[in-house]
């Protein structure tokens, strides 16, 4: 196998990577759901209807997506610079964290200070959980993804202990859950009985802002140099070190207010099941979005269609739904050959 | 008991060594890729597949030690399929390595419940039970910890002297190390790199596979979701943590799984003051401690997560 780098971009290949990887990685999928026994036309017919057939399963493939934005954010803006946060999923719970600590008992903040302070909270919590790994990075060269990934199992135990101690709701009938926030901080539903909130508007409108700033300021373009290569970036006298530390901030940020958002616009409250793997999943919506803000938000519901539309697949068509999980990955996995593609050619020889 | 007491019991030896086992295979084979130059995150997901692959075989009517080699062979075609990406195609080894463990752990589930869709506690194996070495078995103390164990746990002990041989001592392992630090001198030798680099991810990979399977065939005769739990990642601290050398890599497991042993026994002793999740969250945070005090004089494989295409530098 050889790859020869192809003399020129084409804006087509582009746009059809994402397109040709998603229906690759459907095509080998269906090799799992010929074996359940099922019609692979009619399981994918299912999942598709499942995820946008009627206002009830949109709202409902909305509402995933939303905390698939911010991860996904997360880690489109730590990867642009190749910083490599894989640890959104505690950030996520820092932030959710942040929002109970703040958010919940007995207060008398009214109008729309306390939601901006727990925006603003979560956003913090999120940002120091990832500080650490990111000035371990800096000072000591110790490569963050491992720090990251085993951060998550550190703050899924803090949550575990502080749920099962301070922050126990006392009206929680003895489970490990944290007291529902209130009601001046909850995030308004969008439409009456549909579960999709404003923290989708929210995402999207910081899709745009990451989107502007990344393409119209200094510090936008020298997170990208950093990540195109560290040793060019600190010859042209750009303090990586810095420079990589404030895009820890952002990116730490946007995975905690993944936590903002769920806990005041859909959970109500924090649990220890609040998040089944967004962060992870994040890391799929950003490279799906080939790291563009705003395609974030187009993959981010791409693969809300795939977790919501599997479970209405296996409810009718009993095949687990753990095939969301497959698709997802081997997407990621898909989209990774499919951009290599529209760089270079593959010649099998 | 006392906190300090516990070190003179047996029994906690015997579960430092036990505990120790997963990831001494774990680590090895870690440190195999690695030393080839591809960092191998797909460890959690590859060690999932293989716990479930050597559980599933058993189950289905195939013996302990068929068990075994099949989870090997699963767990080599996943870095088959990670070299194919990261190796021959040059990708992210970082993004690459989390889509492997995501994909392999999909995977894992989604066989699981087609298999047993009904099933609420999962369904027990006969694992392997432990074989006490004649004599050996006898020397107080130590004897019991190391030489009456499950034979999985012989199998990595001698696997890290195997290994260990064949990195220092053969021909083939230098091409290995060269290839991890130099990579253009082994294409120059007129070896191929990414051959090389191929069968090293793949029998790394077949390593994680067994390190998994002795969880749910030797440890436990059962498979869990998530049971797991992080000890991949830690695998790959340990690998720095080692310096990226067998012996120390033994050394760093064995290091790891006393303390990890302690602070289980402690937890009885010391009782509820302190919320077990304290306990529960020193493996993890000892591992970023380890990697921070370490850093300092790592001597990373030099061409670790460079890719090699034959003609560019």
């Amino acid at each position: 196998m050889r790859l020869e780098p192809r003399t020129e971009v084409s804006l087509s290949r582009f746009i059809f990577a994402p397109i040709v990887a998603v229906i690759t990685s459907l095509l080998l999928c269906s090799g799992l759901i010929i074996w359940s026994g099922a019609s692979v036309l009619e399981a994918y017919w299912m999942m598709l209807t499942g995820s946008i057939g009627s206002a009830f399963a949109l709202a409902e493939t909305l509402s995933r997506a939303t905390p698939l934005i911010f991860t996904g954010l997360a880690a489109a803006v730590a990867f642009r610079a190749r910083f490599w946060n894989i640890g959104a999923e505690g950030q996520l719970y820092a932030g959710a964290l942040m929002v109970t600590f703040l958010g919940t008992g007995d207060m008398n903040i009214h109008g729309i200070l306390l939601p901006t302070i727990l925006f603003i909270g979560s956003f913090t919590a999120g940002s120091l959980w990832l500080f650490v790994p990111s000035l371990i990075k800096v000072k000591f060269q110790v490569d963050e993804v491992v720090t990251t990934l085993l951060l998550n199992f550190v703050m899924l135990l803090l949550v575990s202990l502080l749920l099962e101690g301070p922050l126990k709701d006392p009206m929680g009938l003895g489970w490990p859950q944290g007291a529902p926030v209130l009601e001046s901080a909850e995030l308004p539903r969008l439409f009456q009985g549909l579960r999709v909130h404003a923290g989708l508007i929210i995402a999207i409108i910081l899709a745009i802002v990451i989107w502007q700033f990344q393409i119209r300021t200094t510090l936008g373009y020298e997170m990208k140099a950093v990540g195109f290569s560290r040793d060019a970036s600190q010859f042209a006298g750009m303090r990586v070190g810095k420079i990589l530390l404030i895009t820890a901030f952002v990116s730490g940020g946007l995975a905690g207010l993944a936590g903002y958002s769920e806990v005041t616009g859909l959970k109500g409250n924090l649990t220890l099941d609040l998040s089944p793997g967004f962060g992870y999943t994040g890391i799929v919506v950003a490279m799906l979005a080939q790291l563009h803000p705003l395609g974030v938000v187009g993959s981010a519901f791409f693969v809300a269609c795939i977790f919501v539309g599997a479970d209405a697949m296996s409810r009718s068509v009993g095949v687990p739904n753990y095939i969301a999980d497959v698709v997802v990955a081997s997407s990621l996995l898909c989209m990774l050959v499919s951009m290599l593609q529209v760089k270079y050619r593959i010649r099998w020889k | 008991m006392d906190w300090f007491e516990i070190l003179w019991t047996t029994s906690f030896w015997v579960a430092a060594v036990r505990i120790a086992t997963p990831l001494i295979l774990g680590t090895l084979g870690e440190l195999v890729c690695e030393r080839a130059g591809v960092l191998n995150l797909g460890i959690e997901g590859i060690m999932t597949l293989g716990a479930m692959a050597g559980w599933m075989s058993v189950f289905m009517g195939a013996d302990l030690w068929t068990g075994v080699i099949l989870a090997a062979i699963v767990g080599a075609l996943m870095g088959a399929l990670h070299s194919m990406l990261t190796v021959s195609l040059g990708l992210s080894q970082h993004v690459t390595g989390i889509g492997i463990t995501l994909l392999a752990s999909s995977i894992t589930y989604y066989i699981y419940r087609m298999v047993l869709p009904e099933v609420t506690s999962p369904p027990r194996i006969e694992a392997f039970t432990n074989y006490p070495i004649p004599l050996l078995s006898k020397i107080p103390w130590i004897g019991e910890a190391l030489f009456n164990q499950s034979p999985l746990t012989y199998l990595a002990f001698i696997l890290v002297i195997i290994v260990g041989i064949l990195l220092y001592r053969t021909p083939l392992g230098l091409a290995v190390r060269t290839t991890g630090e130099n990579p253009s001198a082994v294409e120059a030798q007129g070896m191929s790199v990414i051959g090389i680099r191929t069968g090293a991810v793949m029998f790394g990979s077949a390593l994680m596979a067994i390190a998994g399977a002795f969880l749910t065939m030797s440890a436990f005769n059962a498979f869990f979701f998530n049971m797991i739990n992080g000890r991949g990642w830690i695998c790959i601290a340990l690998v720095v943590f080692a310096s990226w050398h067998p012996g120390k890599a033994l050394f760093g497991a064995l290091l790891f799984a006393a303390f990890d042993a302690y602070q289980m026994r402690l937890q009885q002793v010391i009782g509820s003051a302190i919320p077990y999740q304290v306990f529960l969250m020193l493996p993890y945070l000892l591992s970023i401690v380890a990697l921070i005090l370490i850093s300092r004089r790592v001597a990373i494989p030099q061409a670790l997560m460079i890719p090699y295409r034959k003609g560019e530098r």
